[in-house]
């Protein structure tokens, strides 16, 4: 029954701000003295900036959101916390591949290629872009259904002529043991 | 530290090009002659032989170069330089040399290792590649056909060449999205 429980509040919580020592420490500090069960996180520093996505459970979200106040308090972080439905997590629907493009950086790269994957019905498990001097890169890992990485990559390959980009579609590393 | 008992380059070495190497610039992505694939070329013609001495004077000067293509000097061609004397990581070493039209013919035990580029100078990838390496390829000037067996960081540094002159950069290749990382250190 404790497990339904745990499960029935589940939440989102996103900080994102100016960044600086600590912040994941008082984050997970909050959370724990709340008795909220971290789970699955991720944080990176985005240009420079804090950016900070995790899921746990336990507590309401509203006690959350109280506690998390002070640290938002100066302005230069915001955090969000939503409950969530638990899903249960995804099992894997497809093919993994690993999506690589660079070019010149301009508006709806990302967006041109992702619609490739989604009209295909891939799926995005994650993503990572970035910009260097006028160098934009953009690396994802997709599910594709099975069978179709020929036809995704031919019309990868158009999308990319068309934005003067390169790209480039791979089997992604499998689990050898 | 040479190639023992293997196939090599028949004690070729850059001098035997007869012309002096200048300096090329060298161009950074998201310049496009680095992702088009570079034509076969004809590895006796003068401007074959001038262009394999410019990439070595260019690799020569350039720190930390082990390697260098002619896409990253703005020519689409499938010509590039190599030499990892002296480098920590190498095991068999062919001294310098510059091959033309060159394929990999066999490519086994693959391993992940972090990557650079002088064409991409602020980012470093993961990128899986052959540490046990057959590569076939001419050898500009009298454009003898070469056989090279290597393995480790050599073939590391072959397989990045061979992916420019294909239009390939590291970045085609690295392992996920969490796989490419601001450069820490410059050369």
């Amino acid at each position: 029954m404790a497990g339904q429980n745990v499960r029935m509040n589940e939440l989102a919580i996103t900080v994102i701000g100016r960044d600086r020592p600590g912040i994941v420490a008082d984050v997970a500090e909050v959370l724990a003295r709340l008795g909220a069960n971290l789970t699955d996180s991720t944080m990176t520093r985005l240009r420079g900036h804090f950016a900070m996505t995790l899921i746990c459970v336990g507590p309401a979200a509203a006690d959350v959101e109280a506690a998390l106040a002070p640290l938002a308090a100066d302005g230069h972080l915001l955090a969000t916390v939503r409950a969530v439905t638990p899903d249960g997590g995804s099992s894997p629907t497809g093919e993994p591949y690993v999506l690589a493009v660079h070019g010149a950086d301009r508006m709806g790269i990302v967006a041109a290629m992702t619609r490739v994957l989604a009209d295909a019905g891939g799926n995005v498990t994650d993503l990572s872009t970035r910009l260097t001097g006028s160098l934009y890169v953009a690396v994802a890992e997709v599910e594709l259904p099975s069978g179709s990485s020929d036809e995704v990559a031919g019309r990868l390959t158009r999308a990319a002529a068309e934005l003067g980009v390169g790209v480039s579609l791979r089997p992604a590393d499998t689990d050898v043991l | 530290m040479t190639s023992q008992g293997y196939a090599g380059l028949g004690g070729w070495t850059p001098e035997k090009l007869g012309v002096p190497g200048e300096v090329r610039p060298v161009v950074t992505a998201p310049e496009p002659v680095l992702s088009r694939p570079g034509p076969e070329v004809d590895p006796t013609s003068a401007e074959v032989v001038r262009l394999a001495a410019d990439l070595v004077a260019t690799m020569r000067v350039s720190p930390g170069c082990v390697g260098l293509a002619a896409p990253q000097v703005g020519v689409g061609a499938q010509v590039f330089a190599v030499d990892v004397t002296g480098h920590p990581k190498a095991v068999t070493v062919h001294g310098t040399f510059v091959l033309c039209n060159a394929r990999v013919v066999e490519a086994t035990r693959w391993k992940a290792g972090r990557e650079g580029c002088m064409s991409v100078p602020d980012l470093t990838g993961d990128v899986k590649r052959a540490s046990r390496l057959v590569v076939e390829g001419m050898l500009p000037g009298s454009g003898e056909a070469v056989r090279l067996v290597t393995d480790g960081f050599e073939a590391r540094a072959l397989q990045h060449e061979i992916d420019h002159c294909a239009g390939l950069l590291f970045l085609d290749r690295v392992a996920g999205a969490h796989a490419v990382y601001q450069r820490q250190v410059y050369l």
